[in-house]
């Protein structure tokens, strides 16, 4: 969403991948290096008092001036809806690879509450395969735990993490497995090849009918609300039922203070489960939707300001484990209407970077070494996917890097985006940073125009 | 005032303006001819996603009065089967030239929605949204609470001398029923407030919303114990809609008869307000249910003089949204 001209340089038709180094740039936040990278690997990592070596640096490298840059390992979202197949007018794999790109990502999971469902190996292989066609970034589809997200007959898991797209998580995301034999069943049943069951936590009887988060806001306004417990009731018998099958969960977008405490005592007790949090969740409260502004329609919904402090600390402490997206394009007439006609759901591909700088590194919860912990690191661990993404910068692993500038200010525009879709509830909102440079193994798959010609 | 969306909007000289103007309006329906020519040239659009016969007309007689040329224009349409979008039906009156717009639809929201989305340019006057707020019905109440109860009688409102210029300080005000999917009582309960008086909210624990602790006023969960603690001056009753007492896995009481023996109004309760109190209901009423006929046809019942007062406070919102702010300049 960066106001500035942008490329994505994959995406035009370019030669093989060039060799380039990073000069002065900062690890993680700590330590001033040269990061030189060869043949998609990061084949040398200098101390910057060190003077590269012509042995390190290859003749026809390009060079980026990485001084006020933080380079992070590339950005991994564990939690994205790119609406192909089948509303392609919200979102393609293309678009949405683009706008992971430019918000720092090499690496997205893709939702499976697509038309068709992605219950079954022939549609997460298509998605797996479009992805790679793009090559913007790695885009591992999420297979669904019950048959056309339909809550009562689980699909054919082993197929799908069988298949080339090899899925290891699973999630009826957009809709609770809120019969708990299913639920149970699905937690058992994933242990077969390691994967991991993604919980949309919602009880569907106490959240019929529900526009907003249930509280002080939604009783002025007359909006049914979603109440906290809706939320919270689940979490608390899905980390029961995984304690009990020994089976590993995952926890969708918390959003209250109650969710924290529960995972929080989950973990004490030994149980194996993470949690993400969204960027909107960490920002936004329930007072943004008194102007009825749909932008801001979003399940779970926006909650209260102690709640928002809650879901902060608990991302700061460990609780929660990782910032996901929820990356949620819906075209402009679902959203330009009245609240309770709108759809739910907001895009953040290219938001997430600047707002978890906002909330988390420029208010002192998180260093930027927790960020890449975070975003990167244990997103890939838990879509296991950590062979390729999450790695450290060291010498020889994948050159999957993302460059900030946390020094970038900017204002965000909805309409400024790569994605196909504009229904951001962050416009005029200031942001401190952003990604100015994404390389997907050693390919750079989004420059800022501040590189322009570096790459020529 | 450009709309009139909220009576959280209203500040207390707003309201007062309103309710004063009001009684111009009302005033000049006892002469012959009852017809002014304040509005003539101006459209007014009824736009009704929902049924409301009551309302409608209502609306239609205070524009009619006021030589407006009306639309009614009925969008069917739920949240359900949405229809025509309210963005293409604002379009579509913006390009007739509406000046104003009498909005009623189910999505709570819908008329700031339109007020605020730049589709058209015109006035827009909620007439009910959803559960939110539906403005002129709390300034009719009002009208009628301040008519009766404000001067020259031996009430609480008896420091003022008339109902003119003045608000409904030294008032209490009992609410019943339904409050969680009112409107009526959102917009009540802010306009009273505004204008000073006291509210109590007499319903089930299940019918009020969560959140209302921040609400100016007292809930009481049954209607002998506030007839007890409180000395009511107005007492409205709120509809109740049959399909939230027995709906199954959805209900919010057990029974019709068990919600009439704990909050209906009847004869006895009514006999235990002050003297001077009044019986009110936004309509229509469900008789037997929540109030029996003995109250609805009391003496002391303004329920139908209240449909009398919403046109006067509806030719009085017409009028300072149309035509108030030219006077002004």
């Amino acid at each position: 969403m960066s106001s500035s001209a942008t490329t994505h340089p994959a995406n035009s038709a370019q030669g093989s991948v060039r060799a380039f180094v990073i000069e002065n740039v900062s690890l993680l936040g700590e330590r001033e290096a040269h990061l030189v990278v060869q043949d998609g690997e990061i084949t040398s990592v200098r101390g910057a008092d060190t003077p590269l070596s012509e042995h390190d640096t290859p003749q026809d490298a390009a060079h980026i001036d990485g001084s006020g840059l933080i380079a992070l390992p590339g950005l991994v979202d564990l939690h994205t809806h790119l609406r192909e197949p089948g509303r392609e007018d919200a979102e393609t794999i293309e678009s949405g690879s683009m706008s992971a790109a430019t918000g720092g990502f090499t690496a997205i999971h893709a939702m499976a509450n697509t038309t068709p469902t992605a219950d079954s190996a022939g549609v997460v292989e298509q998605v797996w395969s479009r992805g790679q066609e793009i090559g913007l970034v790695d885009v591992y589809p999420v297979g669904a735990v019950t048959v056309g997200l339909g809550g009562e007959q689980l699909s054919e898991m082993g197929a799908m993490a069988m298949s080339r797209a090899r899925v290891r998580v699973f999630s009826d995301d957009g809709k609770c497995v809120h019969d708990p034999v299913v639920m149970r069943r699905a937690l058992e049943y994933v242990k077969t090849f390691d994967g991991v069951v993604a919980q949309h936590s919602q009880d569907p009887r106490l959240t019929e009918g529900s526009q907003m988060h249930e509280g002080v806001v939604s009783a002025e306004l007359g909006l049914t609300g979603w109440p906290a417990v809706a939320e919270e009731s689940i979490i608390a018998r899905d980390v029961l039922l995984a304690r009990h099958v020994g089976s590993r969960l995952h926890v969708c977008h918390i959003s209250t203070a109650g969710s924290v405490k529960i995972i929080r005592w989950a973990k004490e007790e030994g149980v194996d489960v993470t949690a993400e949090v969204m960027p909107h969740h960490l920002l936004l409260t329930h007072e943004s939707v008194r102007g009825y502004d749909p932008r801001f329609k979003v399940n779970p919904p926006l909650r209260t300001q102690e709640d928002v402090d809650a879901v902060r600390a608990g991302l700061a402490d460990g609780t929660i484990d990782i910032v996901a997206t929820d990356h949620a394009p819906h075209p402009d007439e679902d959203k330009d209407c009245e609240w309770g006609a709108a759809a739910m759901g907001m895009i953040g591909l290219e938001t997430a970077l600047g707002i978890v700088q906002k909330t988390m590194v420029d208010t002192g919860l998180m260093t930027w070494g927790d960020v890449a912990y975070r975003m990167s690191h244990l997103p890939a661990r838990i879509g296991r996917v950590e062979h390729t993404h999450g790695r450290a910068l060291d010498q020889g692993q994948p050159a999957n890097i993302t460059l900030v500038d946390p020094a970038a200010a900017w204002t965000v525009d909805p309409t400024a985006t790569a994605s196909r879709s504009n229904n951001s509830p962050f416009g005029g909102i200031d942001l401190p940073g952003r990604a100015v440079a994404t390389f997907l193994r050693g390919k750079p798959t989004y420059l800022d125009s501040r590189f322009e010609g570096v790459f020529a | 005032m450009k709309h009139l969306l909220s009576t959280s909007d209203l500040s207390r000289a707003d309201a007062i303006r309103i309710l004063d103007t009001a009684e111009q309006m009302a005033a000049t329906q006892e002469r012959e001819i009852r017809k002014l020519p304040t509005l003539r040239g101006k459209t007014v659009v009824n736009l009704f996603f929902e049924d409301s016969t009551r309302t409608r007309i209502s609306f239609e007689a205070a524009a009619k009065r006021l030589s407006a040329d009306v639309i009614n224009f009925s969008a069917k349409g739920s949240s359900v089967s949405k229809g025509e979008s309210l963005k293409d039906t604002a379009l579509t009156l913006q390009a007739m030239g509406a000046d104003a717009v009498v909005i009623r639809h189910w999505a709570s929201g819908a008329a700031q929605r339109l007020a605020e989305s730049n589709w058209m340019h015109g006035s827009v006057l909620n007439a009910g949204d959803g559960t939110h707020q539906h403005p002129t019905q709390a300034l009719l109440d009002a009208y009628t609470m301040r008519k009766h109860l404000i001067g020259g009688n031996d009430g609480p409102g008896s420091v003022f001398d008339t109902p003119t210029g003045n608000d409904l300080t030294g008032l209490t005000i009992g609410l019943v029923g339904d409050v969680l999917h009112s409107r009526v009582a959102r917009s009540n309960v802010a306009l009273l407030h505004t204008l000073g008086a006291k509210v109590v909210l007499i319903s089930p624990p299940t019918l009020v919303p969560v959140g209302i602790g921040e609400w100016p006023v007292d809930v009481v969960h049954g209607l002998d114990a506030a007839l007890d603690a409180f000395d009511l001056d107005a007492i409205m009753m709120l509809r109740v809609q049959r399909e939230r007492m027995s709906g199954g896995g959805n209900s919010f009481f057990p029974s019709p008869q068990e919600y009439t023996r704990l909050f209906g109004l009847d004869g006895d309760r009514m006999r235990r307000l002050p003297d001077h109190a009044i019986v009110m209901h936004p309509g229509p009423m469900n008789r037997g249910l929540e109030i029996t006929a003995e109250a609805a046809d009391s003496p002391r019942s303004v329920i139908v003089e209240q449909v009398s007062n919403g046109v006067a406070v509806r030719m009085a919102s017409l009028y300072l949204l149309l035509a108030g702010e030219e006077d002004s300049q």
